[in-house]
């Protein structure tokens, strides 16, 4: 069997990279926006890690920087999702398309 | 070692200490909100002179954090902005009820900011761009018991959540062409190719959400009208400053092979960006709107000296951006003011100010003035250098396109001022009491708007630093 290659590795993490731009632009739910965001920043994780076991294997460089990746991007959701729960007590709803008090 | 480290990071260690200071007054007994406002106050206004002081240049920690006369200046300028707000917006501060939580999150936001500022590693840069982010946004949800701030709050983590994701990308494949994350070592390996002008236009997006450059403008005026009104001000002011700050050695420094590449796309960017800002302000009715519009607009101005490569660049951007605090600050201080008092925002509301307030109508003249760039004050001296150090490069139809916006931008600035001065009103908003402290920080304002253009050693003094 044929070990995959970096280009495989890329094609999924683009993929991933763009279902979450897609997703976060359609979704309407504030949660499912979230999660959006959370694959955005896992194809990252994939494509620093990918980069560093295939390109530059001896400098560790990506492997920290996933690792910081992942330990921010928990950070940022504990925040959003603080932000969502006072929306929701205000709001009575986790919709993006009840919060539209300010436009223009 | 232990020398260095306390010398080379002394602004950051600063404000920690002032950080955990509040961090134990918050935990021990009652203190009332106006003794801690005043004791704040100090320690900033410590803080803002403590920087002028020990400025050394040197790395530590492998070269993730840099500092020099320039970076240090331009913390200063940050610590300035800061002890302003903490004295503008005095009134509201005194009736918060989260007093010292507001301070440790604008705090570690400022913290964040300093590193940014200083990072010479793409690491440093994603870790400090975060802290100064995500605290902003719990800054913007503090009016809690209104619908419209956890609107605001919600937009800006959101926005800033995807616009430090599509950042990330972009980092992760700099690092993929060139294998390395320093900014000492990334220009010597740029070499063109199209995977790294791929990475460029994504970590430039992601500055762009950051600095509300137009095509990814649309969360700023909603985020600005929902905030409370001194974070709108820290928004617009503070965090608009240091991230054109590190665009500055983003773009100078870490992309100096590439500025063929990025003078068009900046250069571009910039003239959407400054008819974009004016001409959406001219139909705004709402005074934090109205300014979120303007300071888009003067974003497009910093972007025009950006363009230019060159050490004039560098140091008219950081003594427009100096200009920027005085001006907008005070703005953003008189609009405070009546809204904490009377609840009014909107613009129709300002006619016949001048009858009952004197004073704060003309602090708001000259900011206005001052953003508007008419001569005596310090903003036409900023626009002046920012417009010049953009023409170095000889492109000349954009030039013209900058200062027909500036005309355009005369006619709404000015609709305020005819308002507060001219226009007749049985009903004028009545006389403001203003504290004290307000009051000072009024003046420091106006002082600044007026003698930082005039006192040629300034400019003269950045532009040493920036060579």
């Amino acid at each position: 069997m044929m070990e995959p290659g970096l280009n495989h590795i890329l094609f999924i993490s683009t993929a991933l990279f763009f279902i979450g731009i897609f997703g976060f632009l359609t979704r309407r739910n504030l949660i499912t926006m979230l999660m959006s965001i959370e694959l955005v920043l896992n194809s990252v994780n994939i494509n620093f890690v990918a980069f560093n076991k295939y390109l530059w294997p001896h400098k560790l460089d990506g492997l920290f920087f996933s690792i910081f990746v992942i330990a921010i991007a928990a950070a940022e959701a504990a925040v959003a999702i603080a932000i969502i729960i006072n929306l929701y007590r205000s709001h009575q709803s986790i919709d993006v398309e009840n919060a539209e008090d300010l436009k223009f | 070692m232990l020398n260095d480290f306390l010398l080379l990071m002394k602004s950051e260690l600063v404000l920690a200490f002032i950080l955990f200071l509040l961090l134990i007054i918050k935990v021990g007994k009652e203190v009332t909100n106006e003794r801690l406002l005043s004791l704040i106050q100090i320690l900033l206004l410590g803080n803002f002179i403590y920087g002028f002081f020990f400025i050394e240049s040197g790395s530590l920690f492998g070269g993730m954090y840099i500092t020099n006369g320039l970076i240090a200046f331009q913390k200063s300028i940050i610590s300035l902005g800061i002890y302003l707000i903490s004295l503008l917006f005095s009134d509201w501060l005194k009736k918060s009820e989260h007093l010292p939580e507001f301070f440790i999150l604008l705090l570690s936001a400022v913290i964040g900011m300093f590193f940014l500022i200083s990072s010479g590693n793409l690491l440093m840069f994603y870790l400090s761009l975060e802290l100064a982010t995500i605290p902003v946004a719990a800054m913007a949800n503090f009016d809690l018991d209104k619908k419209i701030s956890s609107e605001a709050s919600m937009k800006m983590i959101l926005s800033s959540a995807l616009s430090s994701g599509v950042l990330l990308f972009g980092i992760s494949l700099i690092y993929g062409a060139t294998g390395t994350i320093g900014f000492d070592q990334i220009p010597t390996l740029l070499d063109g190719s199209s995977l790294q002008i791929l990475a460029f236009v994504f970590l430039f997006t992601a500055f762009a959400f950051k600095l509300s450059i137009v095509p990814f403008h649309l969360w700023t005026a909603d985020v600005y009208e929902g905030s409370p009104m001194a974070v709108t001000s820290f928004l617009s002011v503070i965090s608009k400053g240091a991230i054109a700050f590190i665009l500055l050695t983003t773009l100078y420094k870490v992309f100096a092979p590439m500025h063929a590449l990025w003078y068009n796309m900046v250069m571009l960017l910039s003239v959407i960006t400054m008819v974009v800002g004016n001409l959406f302000a001219l139909r705004q009715q709402n005074i934090k709107r109205f300014l979120a519009f303007s300071s888009i607009a003067q974003v497009g101005f910093i972007l025009l000296g950006l363009s230019s490569y060159s050490v004039e660049g560098t140091s008219s951007v950081v003594y427009f951006v100096l200009i920027y605090v005085f001006s907008n600050l005070a703005a953003f201080g008189v609009a405070g003011a009546i809204s904490q008092s009377y609840g009014k925002e909107l613009i129709e509301d300002y006619k016949g100010l001048y009858q009952t307030n004197p004073f704060i109508s003309w602090v708001l003249a000259l900011s206005l003035f001052s953003l508007a760039g008419i001569p005596p004050t310090a903003g036409f001296f900023g626009k002046l250098f920012l417009i010049t150090a953009g023409a170095s490069k000889g492109n000349y139809f954009f030039i013209m396109v900058a200062a027909l916006n500036m005309i355009i931008s005369l006619y709404y600035y000015l609709r305020i001022v005819r308002a507060v001065f001219m226009d007749k009103n049985d009903q004028p908003i009545a006389k403001i009491n203003l504290d004290p402290s307000t009051k000072l920080g009024m003046i420091i304002c106006t002082a600044g708007i007026i003698l930082i253009g005039l006192l040629s050693w300034v400019y003269d003094y950045i532009t040493t630093l920036s060579i």
